[in-house]
């Protein structure tokens, strides 16, 4: 079987989240139950049908058989499911992993679900020494793309404006979404006033740190056509790239294997970037936008600080709206799932900020400080 | 309150005894002639273990550098704004460093030469650059 054959075979059926922000020290394991329920109960399905249960583990409480406890506490002996680490980019690789699955008879119905609590609990997570030097002050996630931010300015004269083009449109998009955790607008200049937190990043550059949860409901058309789902949301395609090595040692820190996931997304999809009605990129910081910008072909290598500053380009009505419920940077700097749920909101028509007659979506997620990348396309072609 | 201590084992005693003395040294492969930091087992290039250490000039060139305004750890909080920088060796290998005696961060610029000055610190000895010739 051709990638190309599985297109619009597979759907997201459903979509399930907790609340976003301080949900005050709730397990994630109830979390991830919630957000299961909620999407279980989007899709009009039974808890019963499930027979896979993908899951991210809670980033900030690394835990051995974690998705043996989330299978436990729904209630479910899945026939294939467990625990996917790739970071940021797990959510739409467990897509890609379920749709597999289910494409090679493993399993039929899949839950795909993520919850953590780094804002109530603990943001050590984030803070950690990079590799061994600890010593020389190299510590925390915010640094390792300060670090490739500042390359990407040496290299192609990026500004921290065009940084900030991205922070004004997600926090656009935010303001609309009353899910949103950080509803606040700011302009271009308020964004040049945040602080620096490691240069040349400034807070505002900076995504949240959020407890919640969020699930997502993934079989094939045909078996959601029979078990009359309502609105299912077809996946065009999917693809991985892993650049794995630490930011000091990469040949390039401008460039990601991102590009290669989005080849093999697009290629599977059937359409070109141009073809893209909207986008949802993983906006852990605001330069992980402008380079997948550039890894995706919606922009040549070093044009998407010009790409993004154009007026409106990032808005509802622009040239590729972007992050239309908020993102990492506004909604909840949960790692990856709420793009996709906004992703398929967008193709059902429900967004807080809908592009009118959006039939392609793409989102992507990362992990780590860029190591790993995943691409996935929703819609109809 | 002192830096935090590099967690020293028998794959990296090496490196940071050659500090100590003087030297800034890395890995250099007998296999595939590929040269590295920091410290591994094996060569990532060929897989071998065939390595031999050898001690770098001093000369690098800056790849990339942040200015720390906020202390992520607190170790360093009362060292803010520090730096730290990604260096590439003359050799070949790539290592995470500080910039010292920069008088003018607008001058900064990727590509720019380096010198090695090894410098204690809280009892650790620490491979920094300064600009070449400064």
């Amino acid at each position: 079987m051709t990638a190309e054959g599985l297109r619009e075979k597979y759907v997201v059926a459903g979509i399930g989240n907790t609340r976003f922000g301080d949900l005050d020290g709730r397990s994630t394991l109830s979390m991830n139950v919630e957000a299961c329920r909620d999407a279980l109960s989007d899709a009009s399905v039974e808890k019963e049908l499930v027979d896979a249960v993908f899951v991210k583990y809670p980033t900030s409480n690394f835990q051995s058989m974690y998705g043996q406890k989330v299978a436990e506490r729904l209630g479910l002996q899945p026939r294939i499911g467990g625990v996917w680490d790739q970071a940021g980019a797990s959510p739409s690789s467990m897509i890609a992993f379920a749709v597999m699955a289910i494409d090679a008879g493993q399993c039929e119905i899949a839950l795909v679900t993520f919850a953590d609590n780094p804002r109530s609990v603990s943001r050590h997570a984030y803070a950690h020494a990079l590799g061994p030097y600890g010593p020389y002050g190299w510590f925390g996630v915010v640094a390792g793309y300060a670090m490739i931010a500042q390359a990407h300015m040496e290299e192609y004269g990026t500004t921290g404006e065009h940084l900030g083009a991205v922070a004004v449109a997600c926090r656009e998009h935010g303001k609309r979404n009353p899910n949103a955790q950080l509803r606040r607008p700011i302009t271009l200049a308020d964004h040049q006033r945040s602080p620096w937190v490691v240069e040349p990043l400034r807070r505002s550059d900076c995504c949240l740190i959020s407890d919640g949860g969020a699930a997502v409901v993934v079989m094939s058309a045909s078996r959601a056509h029979q078990l009359g789902v309502r609105d299912a949301v077809p996946i065009l395609g999917f693809g991985q790239g892993q650049t794995s090595w630490e930011v000091a040692q990469r040949p390039s820190l401008v460039s990601t294997e991102a590009c290669r996931s989005a080849e093999t997304a697009f290629a599977m999809a059937g359409i070109t970037p141009s073809q893209v009605d909207v986008a949802q990129l993983y906006d852990c910081f605001t330069i992980a936008v402008l380079m997948t910008l550039e890894a995706y072909g919606f922009c040549p290598p070093g044009q998407s600080g010009a790409f993004v500053s154009e007026p409106g380009a990032l808005q509802v009505g622009g040239k590729l709206p972007l992050n239309t419920s908020g993102g990492l940077l506004s909604e909840t700097g949960m790692p990856g799932l709420q793009l996709i749920h906004e992703g398929v909101r967008q193709i059902r028509g429900t967004s807080t900020s809908q592009v009118t007659g959006a039939r392609t979506c793409v989102v992507s997620n990362q992990g780590g400080i860029m190591q790993t990348h995943s691409t996935l396309i929703l819609g109809r072609c | 309150m002192p830096i935090p201590a590099p967690e020293i084992d028998e794959t990296n005693r090496w490196y940071w005894d050659g500090l100590i003395l003087g030297e800034l040294r890395y890995q250099h492969c007998r296999q595939c002639g590929n040269s590295w930091l920091p410290p591994t087992e094996e060569c990532s290039q060929c897989l071998f273990a065939d390595w031999e250490i050898r001690t770098a000039s001093g000369k690098a060139t800056l790849v990339s550098w942040v200015r720390y305004h906020t202390a992520t750890h607190p170790e360093f909080k009362d060292r803010v704004p520090f730096n730290v920088a990604v260096v590439k060796l003359a050799e070949g290998p790539r290592t995470v460093t500080n910039l010292i005696d920069i008088a003018d961060w607008d001058t900064v610029h990727a590509g720019m030469t380096l010198q090695l000055k090894i410098e204690e610190d809280d009892d650790v000895y620490l491979a920094r650059f300064a600009l070449a010739g400064a």
